[in-house]
């Protein structure tokens, strides 16, 4: 929305305030202003002039040297110009020496600073100034049609400047002396959807009088009814239909004033009846539609809604397709227009038309905003009829169009009009409490004062039973926190103090899910791991990427049913596509050693299709490449683990058979007998896929695992005061055999006593025959309570190793 | 005998302070007082001496032996100190070579600016709370004041799944869960991912986070948002931090309300960071409407309270001055190594 200061002042003559000020003031009292443009920004000096000789330049063949009266008393200069379009007796604009004008003639672009007009001289021709083209006074053709494409624009062609006053300011005659601001109006403020809207509150923000142009009904003794009949069959969703006639047209230009305001909200001036259309919708808020009278068939209109499958022309000639959710305005025999949305092709008016049908119609909002959706279009009307127009607005803005039109020359007004309203909006009465009001505020308002600020906005006051009746156009203000609201923005929010809730002290913090996650994060950072984000949604291609077989339940996926596009489709039901894709990412870039975690959700349905929302499974996911291997990312995995508190025995089941993970380099982490996580280098294919030229390390921790197990139980053990006893054993096994086993039988077999046992060395080469390894262990028995005897040790040394034995795995010689 | 006595002390002085190390230190000690040394041979022939010089000679060899010793050791002390000092001297390092950083990562920007918000907000009693990305209608619209076909519903570009569960276009649904638990009086904040559907740009993602802050008790105020605001604003952006608020329209909340801070640039006198206004628009928040709490199961008549919302990237942006959203989401490690 923009509206121009001069109209705003036009309903608020005292408005005094700088642009600044304007834009400061409006948008602390809610109205916000986004910017605004002054029109004569960088226009300094440029006054009426009148050409009186053109002689030829001695010098130049393109130059003429001109003499300009710059003034009534006759006083005038010499300006030597190229532009091919002057003549003797025109007035034109001209920029004195000292003055600026806006942009240059060559780029018709205005200049941030303008640009500084001085005397000098053109090919040894002194000349004072320079006489303007549209583009260097900072406008352009679209809004002032009459300019030349090339050339200066000659004021005196123009029958509203031809009697300009020579010498007199031309920004102020051309409606430059203007500022044009932009606002951000809320969709809970409607009634600011108009400029008078807008006056109201800038009547109220600077508390001067609001002066809204007197509308009368006009017309002649005829009556509306006889021309025309129209007949209602929706009433839910055109709530009210009003039409007016005119008759005796005369299309021509509409005056100066007219096309100046309508150009300074982007609109182009085309003729009167248009402008008058469209002058009373950016007025009043209130879209209306002319229908030539003489097309509609029986002289009647009918709104109802559109046949299923029906086609419609829309006068900017598109077919447009219905169905039966759509308003339609029909005549007697077909549709005419699209209720709020656009007229027919077969109605509208042309430069023949003689009488002429007025439409101000209130339609629903919801009903025109799916229609236009559906339709997919969107025009200024349906913009505005959207928000859910006031029904008594159109009474007042209809007789505005018709008062313009009589006003302006631009036809005969038949008398009365025809108004389907069969339901009448009354005001609303809101009760007020001073009291309550201050307490939801926090502030001390007294009544009077309070009262001074609903007065202001048009809400009428009963003292005696605190009650405000609130006019049609502010359906916003619905209870007492609307009135609180409205009380706050006129005394000023900045006004308000600032303290802090009193009442009962609450403990704040993380919840306990949080507070283990943040654990996590900080344990994967302190080993070198960066947080990274990525979407939460994805294409369902990534299952393919990931080697993910057709049947696998991952592919089962919540669905967007409007994605951005099906890149971003389906919510991610596996972590590891925005992992392999950053690490790709970095891999591209040239980034050698690179370490990244993601802390996100994956989203498990529970059925399909989606009726219960889905499971939300925090992931954390830790990926590398560049610098160590599966036993790093292992390794690390384990501190998050621990430092979780999960301090049992974590398990690795390398059978899992993950499609994304290499097969002899993957494992599920086995905790409680639960998997908790799953980690392993990532399938050489699925790295093709990804275009990742390095092997790759990855591990997901299901948190909502780590977090039902979080929580450490840690209790001091004292320090061992009696010395260990370490055995060193020594095998050779097949290679099937994994170390997990070796330990296992070592832990179930060494008994209390046995402390820890760690893998010292592990050898598979020339030395060992094919297909076997050799390991070695170091076994640590320790009592608490004396020094261990070697024939305790040896007891279970020899439990373990026929244990060993029974295996299959041998002592190494 | 005495002279004998100070023939091997004057000997030995001298073989010591002529001695070139430790090992040459030994020999002397053994050559002197070793089993077959020169002083332990006087004593073995002190049966030579007249029994009643015995004593007196005996003394004069332990004087002997004593100052042998002294010697040894004040020379072997000289010697260490020369070892040690050696030592340090072949160890000097050149300090201002570069140092071995362990390898640690650092959280994203965003959950950087969000532990300060966090924080920010438990030191003053909040609770931390989160609700699900993907949520019902309801909880989303509906029992936020934004019926079936409100034009908000399209203003925020909502994703759907179907027509009952859409991705959460703001964090507020958390709210709602918090109220319906019906545990008074409530102060949390709930930060999480949200989903609106627009294009990638520098400055629009489809997927973006926000934190949602909710007070409800008992004489609540309008004075008492602007004043935790003010408070938070000073923690997140500086202590001269300004705030200014100015009235709004949210369909949850009412009176309702923007805030803008200072611009932290250039400190509020207008800079191209702040597009000259010397104001930067940093959240919406507003008095919950009393619609709401009734559709939650709070009585208007007796709790009031307020609700804001922060855009976890716009902080983070801000802060950093990042140019370019989508830089948060390509995980790009020279980027991430920057906060």
């Amino acid at each position: 929305m923009n509206t121009p200061l001069s109209w705003i002042k036009a309903y608020v003559p005292e408005l005094s305030c700088t642009s600044q000020e304007y834009t400061d003031a409006m948008t602390l009292t809610g109205t916000k202003v986004e910017g605004f443009v002054e029109l004569d920004k960088n226009l300094e000096k440029i006054v009426v002039g009148k050409i009186l000789k053109i002689e030829k330049h001695p010098d130049a063949d393109k130059l003429v040297i001109c003499q300009v009266q710059i003034s009534e008393e006759g006083e005038t200069v010499q300006i030597v110009t190229g532009a091919p379009n002057v003549l003797e007796g025109q007035k034109v604009p001209v920029v004195l020496d000292g003055g600026r004008v806006a942009g240059s003639a060559h780029d018709n672009e205005p200049h941030p600073d303008g640009i500084k007009i001085k005397k000098g001289k053109l090919r040894g021709v002194d000349s004072f100034g320079m006489m303007c083209s549209i583009g260097e006074l900072g406008a352009g053709r679209e809004m002032y049609p009459d300019a030349p494409e090339n050339g200066i624009y000659i004021l005196s062609d123009n029958p509203d400047y031809a009697n300009a006053k020579i010498g007199s300011c031309v920004p102020e005659l051309l409606g430059l002396k203007d500022t044009v601001f932009e606002y951000e109006i809320t969709s809970n403020r409607v009634d600011c959807f108009g400029v008078l809207g807008i006056a109201r509150e800038a009547a109220a923000t600077f508390g001067k009088p609001f002066i809204p142009p007197v509308v009368k009904e006009t017309g002649n003794s005829e009556k509306a009814s006889d021309y025309v009949s129209v007949e209602v069959e929706d009433t839910k969703l055109c709530p009210r239909y009003i039409g007016r006639v005119v008759k005796n047209i005369k299309i021509g230009p509409s005056p100066e004033w007219m096309k100046r305001r309508l150009a300074a909200m982007g609109i182009r001036p085309i003729n009167n009846i248009v402008d008058i259309t469209n002058y009373v919708m950016e007025e009043f808020g209130q879209p209306m539609h002319a229908y030539d009278l003489d097309t509609i068939k029986g002289h009647k209109i009918v709104v109802k809604r559109a046949m299923d499958g029906a086609t419609f022309q829309t006068l900017d000639g598109q077919e447009r397709k219905l169905d039966s959710s759509m308003l339609m305005i029909c005549d007697g025999e077909k549709e005419i227009g699209i209720a709020g949305i656009m007229g027919g092709e077969n109605s509208k008016i042309t430069e023949e038309v003689t009488t002429m049908l007025f439409e101000a119609a209130c339609f629903d909002g919801t009903n025109i905003r799916l229609s236009g959706k559906k339709l997919g279009m969107r025009t200024d009307a349906q913009a505005k009829f959207e928000k859910g127009l006031d029904p008594n607005n159109a009474l007042a803005a209809i007789n505005r169009a018709c008062q313009l039109v009589e006003e302006l020359g631009a036809g005969e007004v038949v008398g009365g009009m025809v108004d389907v309203y069969p339901e009448p909006w009354e005001p609303k009465r809101v009760a007020y409490d001073v009291e309550r009001i201050n307490a939801l505020l926090g502030t001390e308002i007294d009544e009077d004062t309070m009262i001074s600020y609903f007065e202001r906005i048009d809400l009428a006051v009963d003292r005696e039973k605190k009650e405000l009746t609130v006019p049609t156009w502010r359906q916003d203000i619905n209870c007492l926190a609307d009135i609180a609201e409205e009380a706050a923005r006129f005394y000023g929010y900045e006004n308000i103090p600032m303290t802090l809730p009193r009442g009962e002290a609450t403990t704040g913090g993380l919840s306990k899910k949080l507070a283990v996650e943040k654990k996590a994060r900080n344990i994967a950072e302190r080993f070198g791991f960066y947080e990274g984000m990525t979407y939460s949604f994805e294409s369902p291609k990534v299952f393919d990427k990931l080697l993910i077989p057709e049947e696998d339940k991952l592919r089962r996926t919540v669905v967007i049913s409007n994605p951005l596009g099906e890149d971003y489709s389906g919510m991610r039901t596996i972590s590891l596509n925005g992992m392999l894709t950053s690490l790709a990412t970095n891999y591209n870039r040239r980034n050698k050693k690179v370490r990244l975690y993601e802390m996100g959700n994956i989203y498990l349905p529970k059925a399909l299709p989606l009726t219960e929302l889905p499971e939300e499974r925090c992931q954390l996911t830790l990926g590398m490449y560049g610098e160590g291997d599966f036993f790093d990312i292992k390794g690390v995995a384990e501190m998050i683990l621990e430092g979780c508190g999960l301090e049992e025995r974590k398990e690795y089941d390398p059978k899992a058979g993950r499609p994304y993970l290499h097969p002899g380099r993957q494992a599920d982490i086995v905790y409680d007998n639960t998997v908790i996580g799953f980690l392993g280098e990532v399938h050489p294919e699925a790295l093709d896929h990804y275009g990742i030229g390095v092997k790759c390390y990855v591990a997901v921790l299901d948190m909502p695992e780590l977090v039902k197990r979080a929580g450490s139980t840690k209790k001091y053990k004292g320090l061992a005061k009696y010395p260990a006893v370490t055995r060193d054993i020594s095998m050779v096994m097949p290679k099937e055999i994994l170390a997990g086993e070796v330990e296992e039988i070592i832990r179930t077999k060494g008994g209390k006593l046995m402390e820890h046992c760690d893998l010292f060395d592990l050898y598979e080469g020339s030395q060992i025959k094919e297909g076997f390894k050799s390991i070695a262990y170091s076994i640590v028995f320790r009592s608490e309570e004396r020094t261990l005897e070697d024939k305790e040790v040896n007891g279970y040394m020899e439990k373990i190793l026929e244990a060993l034995k029974e295996k299959g795995i041998e002592l190494r010689q | 005998m005495k002279e004998k006595l100070k023939g091997i002390v004057e000997s030995a002085v001298a073989q010591i302070s002529e001695s070139d190390g430790m090992d040459r230190l030994n020999e002397i000690r053994v050559s002197f007082l070793g089993k077959k040394g020169e002083l332990t041979s006087v004593l073995k022939s002190m049966k030579e001496v007249a029994p009643e010089e015995r004593p007196l000679v005996g003394q004069l060899v332990n004087d002997a032996r004593a100052e042998i010793e002294a010697l040894l050791e004040g020379k072997k002390a000289a010697f260490a100190k020369k070892l040690r000092e050696e030592q340090i001297r072949k160890e000097t390092i050149d300090v201002t070579l570069p140092a071995k950083k362990p390898m640690m990562g650092r959280p994203h920007p965003n959950t950087i600016a969000l532990e300060e918000i966090e924080n920010i907000f438990i030191g003053m009693g909040y609770e931390v709370v989160e609700g699900p990305d993907v949520e019902y209608d309801y909880y989303n619209f509906e029992a936020l004041n934004i019926p079936a076909n409100h034009p908000a519903k399209d203003e925020q570009d909502t994703f759907y799944v179907n027509s009952n569960i859409v991705l959460r276009t703001q964090t507020s649904p958390t709210q709602v869960r918090e109220m319906e638990k019906g545990k008074l009086p409530i102060r949390m904040i709930a930060p999480g991912r949200v989903f609106r559907s627009d294009e990638v740009d520098a400055t629009h993602s489809p997927s973006f986070h926000q934190v949602e802050g909710l007070v409800i008790d008992k004489n609540i105020t309008l004075a008492d948002l602007k004043g935790t605001l003010a408070e938070f604003a000073k923690a997140l952006f500086g202590e001269e931090t300004k705030v200014k608020f100015r009235p709004h329209h949210f369909p949850f909340t009412e009176p309702s309300a923007e805030m803008d801070v200072s611009c932290f640039k250039c400190g509020g006198k207008g800079c191209r960071f702040c597009k000259g206004s010397g104001w930067i628009e940093i959240l919406g928040c507003g008095m919950v409407h009393p619609h709401v709490l009734e559709m939650s199961g709070i009585d208007p008549e007796e709790y009031t309270g307020f609700a804001f919302g922060v855009g976890l990237e716009r902080v983070a942006l801000l802060k950093y001055e990042i140019d370019d959203m989508r830089l948060l989401y390509e995980n790009d490690v020279r980027f991430l190594k920057q906060f």
